[in-house]
């Protein structure tokens, strides 16, 4: 076919106009063929589809230049009557870039005046961003790497984005695995401070003295050691979010330091005359009651008031309905990819011990048992052997034991059948015990079968002075 | 030593995708000429993994094919794979033309009708 032949519509306007421009603008692959399925004229959307031109196609089989695999595993255009309505059906081809592309394919009979079929149209449409729209709703229930649909959670994630735009200080609570240091992630990644650092400190991890010179930095010689100036992490921190987990394993005496800090944003690093004004938004973490701290003097109250100006509770597993199986599909998901394995889902057995499981490490266990699944599992669904053995062996116990779990914090847990918490039942216990043996420290801790420490650790963790 | 060439087949053209073909013709040649080895291949069902799998195992030197994904072009590259891709048109223009030395990815062989 000449292509440098204009072609032009007649009738519809009072001039003539060209076919080719028209076709051009229109934002969809188009291709016309003859009766023998070569292509006789193509459009510019097409063209940076298929990676095809007008001219390199004109007079080519389109199963060639289309190539999809609805052209190779059977045709429509070949059943094709004169009668014959338009066909959709949904394929993929493979571009001059081999690329892999889905593809939605409309073709639809060419007619003459005299209702003779003379060709045929053929629209393409590239489906990748359709795709993409799909996996990011299937992403509409999240918030940065948080993941869930229960009422719980979409409250947090209607309130994170607000929390972010502040800059007060926010205190995250929640049990173990619950998500603390994505939320404080995400708060940072939200925040104006996103560009600044999102420094981050385990103030569990280091013992006192060394905590304080890794959060406040210290000048050469300040102490055996310090052979030269060392900035802090707060320092490290300026302009930016710094991160303080485990916040309620945080010493006494630091706790005056970091109050001190939060009154004036000064930090004053070890062995240091000058202070240095600090820029930085404090999020701090714990998985520890600070109240019930604050009432037994093991945290300061007037740093508990500083800290949980904006406060933010993530709800155990257990009390997140339907994320279970949201985040078990997630993670089967994404892990399967991960793994390159050809997963498709859960079996009903594996998933009924799945939900019936109360996950005491809330989401990071379901991660971790997903994960293990994925990497044990050769079939194409999960089955109760391919789930970590406690999970199956111990289910019973489980369920009677923790399902009446219904508060959260380690020494929260409500006791079946009883009114009280662990932490309160032992308390009652030791003071019980004391009673009976009438203060004797060493003899209250062997009616208890407790060694003396325990008992002298358990006594100040209850606040139960001589 | 004869360097083998296979092109993956539909009908009497190069097969427009590489991971549908189901048969494959695999010939060889000594310094630019045709030792008149021919064979076709009839695969069980249409697989990338499959033929390239057949490629490494065949020691095939260079594969001419239409349409394939950057994910196998590139492992067979990777394999030592002389891949010359987009090529359309019927398989004995193609390697006429490849033993010609003339053979470009992109070429497109076909008589077209006008």
């Amino acid at each position: 076919m000449d292509t440098s032949q204009q072609l032009q519509i007649n009738p519809l306007f009072n001039f003539p106009i060209d076919l080719r421009s028209l076709i051009d603008e229109i934002p969809l692959g188009i291709i016309v063929l003859d009766m023998d399925r070569r292509i006789m004229l193509l459009n510019r959307a097409f063209e940076s589809l298929t990676g095809f031109s007008q001219d390199e196609a004109a007079g080519v089989p389109c199963y060639h230049i289309l190539r999809s695999k609805m052209c190779i595993k059977g045709c429509p255009a070949l059943n094709m009557q004169h009668e014959s309505k338009p066909v959709c059906m949904e394929s993929d081809l493979i571009n001059r870039d081999r690329n892999l592309i889905p593809v939605r394919v409309n073709l639809a009979l060419l007619k003459d005046p005299y209702r003779k079929a003379v060709g045929f149209l053929e629209t393409v449409e590239d489906m990748r961003p359709i795709m993409e729209l799909d996996a990011q709703k299937s992403h509409a229930y999240r918030f940065a790497h948080l993941i869930g649909r229960s009422p719980q959670m979409e409250k947090i994630f209607q309130i994170l984005p607000v929390f972010a735009q502040s800059d007060s200080s926010v205190l995250i609570t929640g049990e173990t695995g619950t998500g603390k240091d994505l939320a404080a992630e995400a708060i940072h990644q939200a925040s104006n401070r996103a560009k600044g650092p999102f420094v981050k400190v385990n103030c569990g991890a280091l013992p006192e003295t060394l905590l304080e010179s890794e959060l406040f930095g210290h000048r050469k010689g300040a102490f055996t050691g310090a052979v030269e100036n060392k900035p802090g992490r707060f320092r490290l921190a300026h302009n930016g979010t710094l991160y303080l987990t485990e916040i309620g394993d945080l010493p006494l005496s630091l706790q005056v330091k970091l109050l001190t800090f939060l009154d004036d944003q000064m930090v004053y690093p070890l062995g240091g005359t000058k202070g240095f004004q600090a820029n930085v938004r404090i999020i701090a973490a714990t998985h520890r009651n600070l109240e019930q701290m604050v009432q037994t003097a093991r945290f300061r109250e007037d740093l508990f008031f500083r800290l949980n100006v904006v406060r933010i509770h993530l709800p155990p597993l257990r009390e997140r309905q339907g994320d279970t199986r949201l985040l078990l599909d997630y993670f089967l998901n994404s892990l399967s990819s991960r793994f390159r394995k050809k997963i498709k889902g859960f079996s009903n057995k594996a998933l009924e011990i799945l939900r019936s499981y109360p996950y005491p490490g809330n989401v990071r266990e379901l991660r971790n048992i997903s994960e293990y699944a994925v990497n044990v599992c050769q079939e194409e669904k999960i089955q109760p052997h391919h789930l970590p053995a406690y999970l199956v062996e111990m289910k019973p116990m489980i369920k009677e034991q923790v399902s009446p779990l219904i508060q959260s914090g380690p020494n929260e847990y409500m006791l079946p059948g009883t009114e009280q918490t662990w932490g309160a039942m032992e308390r009652k216990l030791i003071l019980d015990a004391l009673v009976k043996t009438g203060g004797r420290r060493s003899k209250t801790a062997e009616l208890l079968g407790w060694g003396r420490s325990t008992l002298w650790r358990k006594m100040k963790q209850y606040g139960i002075n001589q | 030593m004869p360097e083998k060439i296979l092109i993956p087949l539909h009908g009497n053209d190069v097969a427009p995708r590489f991971d549908l073909a189901t048969e494959v013709l695999i010939t060889a040649r000594d310094k630019n000429i045709a030792n008149g080895e021919e064979k076709i291949v009839v695969l069980s069902r249409a697989s990338a993994e499959k033929l390239c799998h057949l490629i490494v195992t065949e020691e095939v030197d260079v594969l001419i094919c239409s349409g394939i994904e950057e994910e196998y072009y590139q492992y067979l590259t990777w394999k030592k794979v002389q891949v010359i891709d987009s090529v359309l048109g019927p398989w004995e223009s193609v390697l006429k033309r490849f033993y010609e030395g003339m053979l470009q990815p992109g070429d497109i062989l076909f008589d077209k009708k006008d």
